[in-house]
């Protein structure tokens, strides 16, 4: 059952306008940074167009998919029309003004200081005003999804709820606390700097803050897809869940597990003891073992789809698979870039190995293939999966979906491995153009190019994708049927309280925060002399 | 299938996941006590204590003044090099310092966030202003690497290249005895 088709199509429409944009100024920025650029005479421009594609890749684009979809799954899986739709529709608004609040004074170069702020750099106020109401809009959607759930559960007591909405308001719960980091640094340090309150702030403290929010703003955005893994993928090549209570841990272990490690991203600071850093290390070995499990799930579940196709053998099954069903070609190509983007973040999570490589070029490689490309493509493969409930008109070119899907997979390989190979020689993060004549530089610069034609791949897939799905608006009608999510081998009848409810999870999650951020946040708090002069960018 | 064969093939099902979830665990505690051991056994931690500095005065007196940049030679044989980053230049712009010989780097930055990243090694930390980043380091072989400010620091970010120079250890002990504190800068 799928009511507000309106509110939802409206989040989906507005989060791929935005990425096709920020997309676009990704390639461009490839280009001009390659060889093949002409010279940019004027690097300010370069910074403006990266801070608005972090911005929006980063903070707009998942979130409106995640709220797209939540919303989804919220009235399908619950089988109810959502409830607070007036509530929703204000969400969207916010988000709407938040990104045009933000984005002007990008584009007027007043905050060129990166989706990552980076204090004691300041831009302009509006800039971060705009992210903190983009973030309170997807908060109404968090207490959204929490409501619809409790409604559902009065009528509904005791039942195990569908693990589609499990794992969704788990996801809305990890985004929901993940974001209270950079809110707190916003709220407390930048803004009252930004707006002229403050002349001073603690740039240590400042990154402590963001650690809290970048390491788990990454699993919030794999949500959706891990969601997808499990409650789509199977549905859509004619399989079963595998596990049920296994899909059940593992989402649970991302919101325990995904917080209290952000630290790994300030390995190689000065602010921070080696001791925490340690712990972070070891805790952030301990995420992947959600994705180890899923990893094991969804290929049994795959393998379960094939066997009843007919496959045989030790391997042989995987000849039987649906090649030709985009879902099943999404799903292939996701494991790949997740299997590779996740081997190279066992290594960005040890600091021995991570001193050789951080913030090189290693590290935008990582992170645009487990996002950009591991991440992203299950996006694509929702929307394809849910357009036609929502259009009530059928997507019928599979043979062009199969085609943007292959060049999104073999764009994104282009583009991050050579990314990975010049950062392990060293090649620095964020410079908007490289002295290819300097001796020590030019043997990089075939690999950037390359990177560069990657990107264009990658542009030339997101346009296709945004054809694809303009175009199912306008296709002949046809009914779709009520929006189904994939069944269990083994349906639960009853589910055990501690995989049905969350008190105890999110508990756990904000104990292990305050035990792994307490303390060296209330000592770098305390510290007294710490702050420093801030630097306003763009002043004239 | 009868309630009994769906019985038994739950509990293959749950054997196999138990199995597969353990290996899970034994990789993850695996990688973890390998971290610890490289990091006890090889002496690769990151810098233990949390120094401050204040980054209005590095100017006026302390460690970091202008006249106490650069390499020195100290009594015991080690080196120790100063430096500064700021928008958008190290200081000194190249660094001098031995082959075989332990150095600690010690530096800081006098406005925003930087970072040092000397290539061809894992020689990498951030500088960020009001705190002081202390890197161990020893060069095997003499030769010129790239030293590129690693962190975006505003729009000059692009142009901020250091350079590290590594001489002969003689050489730089000749160079070392009038005292004072060396660089290449010009050289």
């Amino acid at each position: 059952m799928l009511a507000n088709k309106k509110l939802i199509l409206a989040h989906f429409w507005l989060a791929f306008a935005v990425f096709g944009v920020a997309l676009t100024l990704g390639a461009w920025q490839m280009f001009i940074r390659s060889p093949i650029g002409t010279w940019l005479s004027n690097p300010e421009l370069y910074y403006r167009s990266l801070t608005a594609h972090g911005t929006v890749m980063g903070y707009v684009f998942p979130t409106l998919v995640a709220m797209a979809f939540g919303y989804a799954i919220s009235e399908s899986a619950l089988e109810q029309r959502l409830v607070g739709v007036r509530w929703a529709w204000a969400g969207f608004w916010l988000i709407v003004a938040g990104s045009i609040m933000a984005v002007i004074p990008i584009a007027l170069g007043r905050a060129s200081v990166l989706y990552t702020f980076y204090p004691p750099l300041i831009g302009n106020v509006f800039y971060y005003l705009g992210v903190v109401l983009v973030v309170v809009g997807s908060w109404i959607w968090v207490a959204l999804m929490s409501i619809n759930l409790r409604v559902w559960r009065k009528a509904h007591p005791g039942a195990p709820v569908p693990l589609a909405m499990f794992a969704n308001v788990a996801g809305s719960y990890l985004w929901a606390w993940t974001a209270v980091g950079a809110a707190l640094e916003l709220l407390l340090q930048i803004i009252p700097v930004a707006a002229g309150l403050k002349a001073t702030i603690d740039a240590g403290l400042a990154r402590v803050f963001f650690s809290w929010t970048l390491h788990a703003i990454v699993y919030f955005w794999l949500m959706p897809t891990y969601i997808a893994y499990y409650t789509i993928v199977p549905r859509a090549i004619g399989g079963r869940v595998y596990s049920d209570t296994m899909a059940r841990i593992s989402f649970i272990l991302f919101l325990v597990v995904a917080m209290p490690i952000g630290m790994h991203h300030t390995f190689a600071d000065p602010q921070v003891g080696a001791g925490f850093k340690f712990i972070h290390s070891a805790f952030t070995a301990l995420v992947a073992l959600p994705t180890l499990l899923t990893v094991f799930t969804i290929c049994a579940s795959v393998e379960i789809a094939a066997r009843l196709r007919g496959g045989r053998g030790l391997f042989g099954w995987i000849r039987a698979l649906p090649w030709d069903n985009p879902m099943m070609l999404a799903l292939a190509f996701s494991f790949v870039m997740l299997g590779f983007g996740g081997a190279g973040g066992l290594i960005n999570m040890s600091y021995q190995l991570d001193a050789s490589i951080h913030n090189t070029q290693w590290i935008t490689g990582h992170f645009h293939l487990i996002f950009g490309g591991a991440i992203v493509i299950m996006y694509f493969a929702i929307a394809y999966d849910l357009w036609p409930h929502l259009t009530g008109r059928e997507l019928i070119d599979l043979r062009l979906i199969r085609t943007q899907l292959w060049l999104w997979f073999v764009g994104m390989i282009v583009t991050t491995f050579p990314w990975h190979w010049v950062g392990i020689l060293g090649m620095p993060r964020r410079m908007a153009y490289f002295d290819f004549s300097d001796p020590a530089i030019a043997p990089q610069a075939l690999s950037v190019t390359l990177s560069a034609v990657g990107g264009f791949m990658l542009l030339t897939s997101g346009v296709l994708f945004l054809v694809i799905l303009a175009r199912g608006m306008r296709a002949p009608q046809a009914d779709a049927g009520p929006y189904r999510f994939a069944l269990a081998v083994h349906q639960p009848a009853t589910v055990p309280v501690a995989l049905n409810t969350y008190a105890l999870w999110v508990g756990l999650m904000i104990a292990l925060t305050l035990t792994n951020y307490g303390y060296p946040i209330l000592t770098l708090a305390l510290n007294e002399g710490t702050s420093v002069p801030a630097v306003y960018v763009g002043a004239q | 299938m009868s309630a009994e064969e769906t019985h038994g093939s739950a509990e293959v099902a749950a054997r196999i996941e138990r199995r597969w979830a353990t290996i899970a665990v034994i990789i993850i505690v695996m990688m973890a006590l390998l971290a610890a051991f490289a990091g006890i056994h090889r002496a690769t931690m990151p810098q233990p204590r949390v120094e401050t500095t204040d980054p209005s005065r590095l100017h006026l007196s302390g460690e970091f003044v202008e006249s106490n940049l650069g390499s020195v030679l100290e009594a015991n044989g080690n080196v120790t090099v100063r430096a500064i980053g700021q928008q958008y230049s190290f200081t000194p712009a190249c660094i001098l310092v031995p082959a075989d010989t332990p150095i600690t780097l010690r530096a800081t930055s006098a406005d925003v966030v930087h970072g040092i990243l000397i290539q061809g090694t894992n020689v990498n930390t951030m500088l960020v202003p009001g705190y002081i980043s202390e890197q161990l380091m020893r060069f095997a072989k003499t030769g010129d690497y790239l030293m590129p400010c690693q962190e975006f620091c505003s729009f000059g970010h692009e142009g901020m290249w250091g350079k590290v120079k590594v001489i002969d250890k003689t050489e730089f002990a000749g160079r070392a005895k009038g005292g004072g504190r060396l660089s290449c800068v010009g050289q």
